[in-house]
């Protein structure tokens, strides 16, 4: 331990050893690491509190599985019921290595397409790992009882995504993380039922007390009382998603958050890669200066639907000035520009490129709709070939949502769809164990770093989502309880928890005191715009330096002329947002610090400046085959870079390919 | 195509669970038709708060129909005159200019109000805990496509398997009762294989549960199921009965 100290001061370099990976052929690693991990025996594990804040597909899977082990877990979330985690609203499906449909899918394939997809930015073994669960997760989910979508004999259908050339995603219509969801939810209640798991809805984590360097609970506010109180656990989990709404506009819900990390990583966990957010390039395009959030329609829809925009510029002129309706523009004058560019992977390119190749056109002037930033998502072809029943069995919902919003049919007339800010590959640093750099502080899910490289495949989160939480940390937080039976519970009267719980009354009470004439909303929407602007789809130093400087002025004007409503002592929305939103002016800092470091593009992160003759993502791999880990140094002091090395011992680092 | 509306608000608002509500009425201006209900009610908080005033505190979070968590009972319906959704998909172009448009929380007995249009519908989750699972642990599962489901029993749980928790079927009845939300969970569990086991039991341990918890008797008013943003069918009461009466039977 001494030498790790050292290692990280002297050269900021995070070693093989520090990230814990086992030794040993690839495939064995897991198997060898649970073979000579360290257990808790049943009666010491009655003695043990684990705190899980989150009840998303992580934090829910955790708890209930660490509970069913015969732990005592406290288990918190914002929502009023832990089944409104945000994961509810995952569309798609589920990505599993079953070749059930015996088109060539492995393991390998699994972790090689997730690897490549997320440009050769994660790393080898944790991707193998969940590769290897992946299955276990589909067998685990239809225990439960979730009805996956299944063919005429009875056996579980898949559909494709984007970046692979298999069909390996199970759903369940198109609300596969709401049934996913359900499913964890219901072995949680099983075990609240029991007792073995306390919850705590309407609760929000506020900060992590670090005792003696270790996690040893969290101070969290009651939602409706107002109530800053104190929990006690001899580890803490953290399982709170991810931190796209960062830019105020995103898919994701209006409660979620990057907070939890932010208070993590001010309490010495490494942020990781805070540069590498997803852009998803099948949303619904933004419609007026009101709105408050921007809705996704499932990269499921790209297996029928085709993208395309008008080939000639005076056809979108017409389009945009409502001339001319889409399905007036004949075949040979329609632009199908992914199955032009990438005739390989067609419509089924990987995110970061198709919400690159969208903007391409946008910007060139094909746009359509009335601003010009959409695209179409056309269904004629597979309603011609399938017939209108089939394609409302697969995406009826998703059909219903958009003529809701839009008011608009797309069985009649081709969607309109543009890149949003959908999920945050980067997050808090995890080590193969799930554990930060704080000794008992445990980040799974979204929030955590791993697995998903620069750019996340779809239907990959929710895989890790309960990899995290089923799979793995019930085996690796042992490893690290079976050295803390002897702790006796620690009493929350004790110096650490006054001065957490006095810090967080102070910064409440700062944010109430300014009484400023902005309103929480109207400072975020200012953030958003800069993070899409300056830190968004293409980025460039020049850019990203304004960028900072914008951040700057936002932070500034949060902290001097923010206005919040009401008092503390009671259920005040207000100040939960503002809470939020002093979190995400940071989270926002490191994304734009992070992006400005990383001179290459990768995935999800484009610099404008490295990029191939055709207008593709350039990497390099000699400079920044690295995880950029932010150290967090003080308020108002830059923070520090620490460097884990991504040396592949198994894969060969390819340029990536999706046209051949 | 997008027009704009003015319109009057009867807001139902209340400081606290023990406090006294009352309506207050608002007016908005300029609203978009292709605004969301809730982007509606963000711009009436926002002009609240620029008065300095409390803004009306109210659930919401998906914002697309999914997590259950919009609960607003507008003109007389819970999530509103349009069919099949949820608050949160209600959008403005369902009203006209110059409508005036009452706003008021669920009222039901076991929905305690906490704050204006928020209520407490924790008694769902602990209806769920009672029984609304299979007891299995993590791990030690078999294959997934070991026991084979037909399609039709494998749509019809997925059908009853839509409820998000919204808790408008309980508000919709004038018995205050949870029924069609208990039955879409008994059924989807029953329909598969896996949940069969102990589908009577199941039954059993939520209805009791509901009952201890202040829900009212089913008497088939059918209010549940016109209100259902998921459209949760009332066949699924009919299933759990015969689960519930086989469960007496074996008793
Ligand atoms: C619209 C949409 C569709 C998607 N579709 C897919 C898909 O088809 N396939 C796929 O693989 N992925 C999909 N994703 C991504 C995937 O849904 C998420 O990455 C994943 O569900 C995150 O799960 P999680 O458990 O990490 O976090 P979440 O589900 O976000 O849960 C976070 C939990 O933490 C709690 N929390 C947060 N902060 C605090 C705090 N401070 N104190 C207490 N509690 C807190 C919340 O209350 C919540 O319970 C989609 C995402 C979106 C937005
Ligand atoms: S049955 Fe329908 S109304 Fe009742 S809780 Fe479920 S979705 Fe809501
Ligand atoms: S806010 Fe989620 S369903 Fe309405």
């Amino acid at each position: 331990m001494a030498n790790k100290e050292e290692t990280t001061k002297v050269e900021n370099i995070l070693t093989r050893q520090d990230a814990k990976i086992p030794e040993g052929p690839l495939a064995e690693k897991w198997s060898n690491y649970k073979a000579h991990q360290k257990l808790v025996n049943p009666a010491n594990k009655r003695r043990l509190d684990i705190i899980v804040v989150g009840t998303g597909l992580a934090g829910a899977s955790a708890a209930a599985s660490l509970a069913e082990l015969g732990f005592n877990v406290l288990n918190f979330c914002i929502q009023d019921s832990p089944r409104r985690a945000h994961s509810i609203a995952a569309q798609g499906g589920i990505n599993a290595a079953k070749n059930y449909q015996n088109d060539g899918d492995s393991v390998y394939r699994l972790f090689y397409d997730t690897i490549k997809g997320g440009d050769y930015r994660a790393r080898e073994a944790n991707v193998y790992r969940l590769a290897e669960v992946s299955n276990n997760i589909i067998d685990q989910c239809v225990a439960q009882g979730v009805p996956f979508a299944r063919d005429y004999g009875g056996l579980l259908d898949n559909r494709s995504f984007g970046g692979a050339q298999v069909s390996r995603t199970f759903y369940a219509k198109g609300q596969t993380g709401q049934q996913l969801l359900l499913g964890a939810y219901s072995a949680l209640s099983r075990q609240v039922g029991k007792g073995t798991v306390k919850l705590y809805a309407r609760y929000e984590m506020l900060d992590v007390v670090i005792i003696d360097g270790r996690a040893r609970g969290i101070i969290a506010r009651n939602l409706v009382t107002g109530k800053v109180e104190r929990f006690f656990a001899h580890a803490v989990v953290v399982g709170t998603g991810g931190y796209g709404n960062t830019f105020f506009l995103s898919t994701n819900a209006m409660a979620s958050n990057g907070s939890a990390a932010i208070q993590m990583y001010k309490k010495g966990a490494y942020f990781a890669n805070p540069a590498f957010a997803q852009i998803h390039p099948t949303c619904i395009p933004v419609h007026g200066d009101y709105q408050s959030k921007l809705t996704l329609m499932s990269e499921s829809l790209r297996n029928d639907g085709r993208i395309w925009v008008p080939k000639k510029k005076e056809d979108a002129e017409a389009i945009r000035a409502g001339r001319l309706k889409p399905t007036d523009l004949k075949e040979e004058d329609r632009d199908y520009y992914l199955e032009r560019r990438y005739p390989a992977f067609g419509n089924l390119v990987p995110r970061d490129v198709a919400s690159r190749a969208a903007k391409e056109r946008c910007d060139a002037g094909f746009g359509v709709g009335n601003t010009g930033l959409a695209v179409y998502l056309d269904f004629s072809e597979a309603i011609d070939r399938l017939g209108e029943n089939v394609v409302r069995a697969r995406y009826g919902n998703l059909f219903q949502m958009y003529e809701k919003i839009v008011d608009d049919n797309p069985y009649k007339t081709p969607m309109m769809i543009y890149p949003a800010i959908h999920y945050t590959m980067g997050g808090i640093w995890v080590d193969y164990e799930l554990q930060t750099s704080v000794k008992g502080l445990f980040c799974i899910g979204e929030a955590n770093f791993s697995d998903h490289g620069a750019n996340r495949l779809g239907a990959s989160a929710l895989m890790q989502g309960l990899a995290d939480g089923y799979f793995v940390l019930p085996y690796t937080i042992q490893n690290y309880l079976a050295d803390q039976i002897r702790v006796p519970r620690i009493s929350t009267d004790s110096k650490e928890f006054d001065e957490a719980e006095k810090a967080i009354n102070d910064r409440i009470n700062k944010i109430m005191s300014i009484q400023g004439k902005y309103s929480v909303d109207h400072l975020h929407r200012e953030l958003g715009l800069i993070m899409w602007d300056y830190v968004g789809m293409g980025r460039t130093a020049e850019g990203l330096k304004i960028g900072l400087e914008k951040i700057a002025q936002v932070r500034k004007d949060f902290w001097t002329n923010v206005y919040v409503p009401g008092n503390a002592d009671n259920l005040n929305v207000e100040l939960e947002k503002a809470l939020r939103l002093a979190d995400f002016i940071e989270t926002g800092d490191l994304m734009a610090r992070d992006a400005l470091l990383r001179e290459e593009s990768c995935g999800g992160h484009f610099r404008e400046e490295y990029q191939t003759p055709e207008g593709e993502a350039l990497r390099d791999d000699d400079k920044f085959a690295y995880v950029s880990c932010w150290k967090y140094k003080g308020e108002g002091q830059e923070p520090e870079l620490v460097k884990e090395p991504l040396d592949y011992e198994f894969i060969v680092r390819q340029q990536r390919n999706y046209k051949a | 195509m997008e027009k704009s509306l003015n319109l009057t608000l009867k807001v139902w608002r209340q400081a606290g669970p023990k406090a006294k509500g009352s309506f207050e009425t608002y007016k908005v201006e300029n609203i978009s038709t292709d605004a969301s209900f809730l982007e509606m009610i963000d711009i009436l908080n926002e002009k609240l708060i620029g008065d300095h005033k409390e803004p009306i505190a109210f659930d919401h979070d998906c914002r697309e129909g999914i997590c259950g968590m919009c609960s607003m009972y507008i003109n007389g319906h819970p999530h509103g005159p349009d069919g099949e959704i949820t608050t949160c998909q209600l959008h403005m172009r369902n009203f006209s200019d110059g409508e005036t448009i009452t706003i008021e929380p669920w009222r039901s007995a076991a929905f305690p109000v906490i704050k204006d249009l928020m209520v407490d519908r924790s008694a769902y989750d602990k209806i769920i805990q009672a029984g609304g699972y299979v007891s299995i642990n993590t791990g030690g599962t078999p294959d997934a496509n070991a026991i084979p489901i037909s399609k039709v029993n494998a749509d019809e749980a997925m059908d009853a398997a839509s409820c998000i928790g919204c808790g408008a079927c309980a508000a919709a009845c004038k018995n205050g009762s949870a029924m069609l939300f208990v039955s879409a969970k008994v059924s989807q569990l029953a329909l598969l294989p896996q949940g069969r086991v102990e589908a009577a039991h199941r039954a059993k341990a939520m209805i009791a549960k509901m009952d201890e918890l202040g829900f009212g008797n089913c008497t088939n008013t059918g209010a549940c199921e016109a209100e259902c943003p998921k459209n949760v069918s009332i066949s699924h009461i009919a299933r759990m009965n015969r689960e519930f009466l086989g469960a007496k039977f074996k008793d």
